[in-house]
């Protein structure tokens, strides 16, 4: 399945920094053997009280699903833990992508393999989305930019064979078994 | 992306470069070869699934390791001999995974094996980790075994499925970072207030992108057990992975262990490992040099694992908004003492802290002593094979007669995934690697520290500086 290449849509801030992937996905629901259904445990425990119900300071009271598809956080988004379970519930939920001024190594990964698109801005960007909520963006793939309404273009850092596959629909693992002969022999050089 | 060259290389090249099926280019990243993929149960399934959606199957099992413990009771069976897991989901993923290995032919250390354990503690207890492999596991605390110089880091499970599949990852070449740390280490301060004062040094993110190199004589005259505490906790600063150059001291441990090369393949093995260190002249990306007779026995008093005090120091002062969100989460007051702070849970556990040498240095200060009452003590040894070895010593009977709870092997308290937990509210000084907000249980308050600090904190039923119930010149 291929992206599209293009995320446009209003934000939505979640002005903390450190943001992670406990908070993302509690491992209390990491008992699941799927990967699909999970946008019901996104930020859980910020969402809901012990009992399941609505907590009235439930940040994301406000959000609107249908025209902010594009997560703005703090610093440092996605530490912790290698759960590809956080990506998979921030797309669930209705994220496509989550703009920060510094991801986690694991959780960029994570969410590059499944199209959720990490879109690392330098402090000024982030201090003006994060001061203008529901602020209208566009991000492009083929370009690495974000485009702010009012401000700029601003180029995302993005390796370009992950952009590649995104866009073309190539699967990383495919590309890996084409290069079987490569690994057969690497084994045999190395005793492996 | 430079150029391989013949002049001197730091530890990470060298192993990088041993394991590159192809370089990266412009284009693509390098194909790194993995040599051991260890598995758990809670990251395996989807990536299992995978390969049966397309037809694969695991190409090298004989590259995989398995056992189960995040989910896993920690509770023993009951007279039936039936484990009762926290929820039915649990158990599932448990089952699956038999399932699973029993498919691909995978080694599985399940209930009925003298070595199943938390994954990072069985892998070098077995010694199935050794010097210059690379291992992933979908688990971002694989980083525990760059203290035998491999290369270890935690992957998703797309990337576990790509690893089963074909035994490599597309990885791009990380950064180095060198982190020095010179001098004997003081009374009362071991192998996790050194890590802990590291990551309050360059915070949570200072990291990110790099693999650390760990070296100086503070790192040298550690033993295995504690190199694994400090190369764990990597991750908690965002670094992808942590190493330690091999010497006497990691072959010392690995000889003779079921999984090490034995006889001649033995010698050639460590003369060939001999040769993995950083040479002289070569550089890192960045370096850091730290004063390891300065650390104090640290603590955590916020939310994440860089927020770092020595334990006697004040908590810092609420001046910026993460600092404010800490403190409030933490009911915590800034500029005051966090030792003396009553707790009402102490964890002493996890793939940062389950080892022998934290169940011996725990039992050091718990010996002949009492849990203070109200405070509830769990110790879960980290495998069945740390276990026995405990009980053999009577560690087991130290803690019990303390008043503490010893457990089975497993993750247990660290990620409460498996039942668990604590109160909410409730304050716990915990051996663990994140304090993160609900980490422990919802609303739970998480106090990151060794198991001197966690065995005192016990014994007062508060916060506590271990060196009150050390022996003089101990």
């Amino acid at each position: 399945m291929s992206h599209s290449g293009i995320v446009e849509s209003r934000t939505f801030n979640l002005p903390v920094d450190n943001i992670d992937t406990d908070q993302i996905i509690p491992g209390l629901f990491l008992t699941t053997t799927e990967r699909d259904g999970l946008g019901k445990f996104c930020f859980y425990s910020w969402r809901f009280d012990e009992h399941g119900e609505e907590r009235a300071e439930n940040p994301l009271r406000n959000w609107d699903p249908d025209t902010q598809q594009i997560l703005v956080a703090g610093s440092n988004f996605g530490c912790g833990s290698s759960r590809e379970h956080a990506p998979w519930a921030l797309l669930d939920y209705g994220f496509k992508a989550v703009i920060s001024s510094r991801f986690a190594d694991i959780f960029r990964n994570n969410a590059l393999k499944n199209g959720l698109l990490p879109v690392q801005v330098d402090d000024r960007v982030a201090e003006f989305l994060l001061a203008n909520p529901g602020h209208p963006v566009r991000i492009e793939i083929s370009s690495n930019t974000l485009t702010v309404d009012g401000l700029g273009a601003f180029e995302f850092p993005l390796d370009p064979f992950s952009a590649y596959c995104l866009t073309r629909g190539i699967d990383q693992l495919d590309f890996i078994l084409e290069h079987e002969q490569e690994i057969s022999r690497y084994e045999q050089q190395h005793g492996k | 992306m430079s150029e391989p060259s013949q002049s001197a290389t730091t530890l990470f090249e060298k192993v990088w470069r041993r394991h590159l099926v192809q370089n990266q280019t412009t284009e693509a990243p390098a194909i790194l070869y993995i040599d051991l993929q260890l598995l758990h149960e809670v990251t395996s399934p989807q990536a299992f699934d995978e390969l049966k959606r397309r037809g694969l199957k695991v190409c090298r099992p004989d590259r995989c390791l398995a056992t189960i413990d995040h989910s896993t009771p920690t509770t023993p069976p009951d007279s039936q001999g039936v484990r009762h897991y926290h929820t039915p989901e649990a158990k599932a993923q448990v089952d699956m995974l038999h399932v699973n290995c029993a498919d691909n032919g995978i080694e599985l250390h399940s209930w009925d094996s003298p070595n199943r354990g938390i994954v990072h503690v069985m892998g070098p207890e077995m010694g199935a980790t050794q010097p210059g492999m690379t291992i992933v596991c979908g688990d971002s605390h694989t980083a525990t075994h760059g203290a035998f110089g491999a290369l270890a880091f935690g992957i998703g499970t797309t990337e576990v499925g790509h690893v089963m599949a074909t035994q490599c990852l597309l990885q791009s070449q990380p950064e180095t970072l060198g982190i020095r740390i010179e001098g004997d280490l003081q009374p009362g301060v071991t192998a996790k207030d050194v890590i802990l004062h590291v990551i309050g040094a360059i915070g949570v993110d200072g990291g990110t992108g790099s693999v650390i190199e760990y070296f100086g004589s503070t790192i040298r005259a550690m033993d295995m057990e504690s190199r694994m505490t400090v190369c764990n906790m990597s991750i908690e600063c965002g670094a992808r992975a942590g190493m330690v150059a091999p010497d006497d001291t990691t072959f010392e441990y690995l000889k003779g262990r079921p999984m090490a090369p034995r006889g001649e393949a033995w010698e050639a093995a460590v003369e060939d490992w001999s040769t993995l260190k950083t040479d002289p002249g070569a550089t890192y990306d960045r370096l850091l040099e730290i004063d390891g007779s300065k650390i104090e026995p640290s603590i955590t008093w916020g939310i994440n694992p860089g927020m770092v005090i020595a334990i006697d120091q004040a908590i810092p002062a609420g001046d910026s908004a993460t600092n404010r969100d800490a403190l409030d989460y933490m009911q915590l007051e800034g500029g005051k003492q966090l030792a003396g702070e009553p707790v009402n849970v102490v964890f002493i556990g996890s793939c940062t802290n389950s080892r022998i040498r934290d169940l011996r240095e725990a039992a050091s200060i718990l010996k002949n002593r009492k849990i203070a009452e109200g405070t509830r003590v769990l110790i879960v040894a980290g495998s069945e094979a740390t276990r026995k070895q405990a009980e053999a010593e009577g560690l087991d009977r130290v803690f019990i007669e303390a008043g503490a709870e010893w457990r089975e092997p497993g993750c247990s308290m660290c990620l409460a995934m498996n039942g668990d937990s604590a109160n909410p509210g409730d304050l716990v000084v915990s051996t663990s690697n994140r304090n993160f907000k609900g980490r422990q249980g919802r609303g739970v308050r998480t106090i990151l520290a060794s198991p001197l600090t966690a065995a005192a904190s016990a014994i007062t039923g508060c916060v506590t500086n271990p060196r009150e119930f050390m022996e003089a010149g101990a």
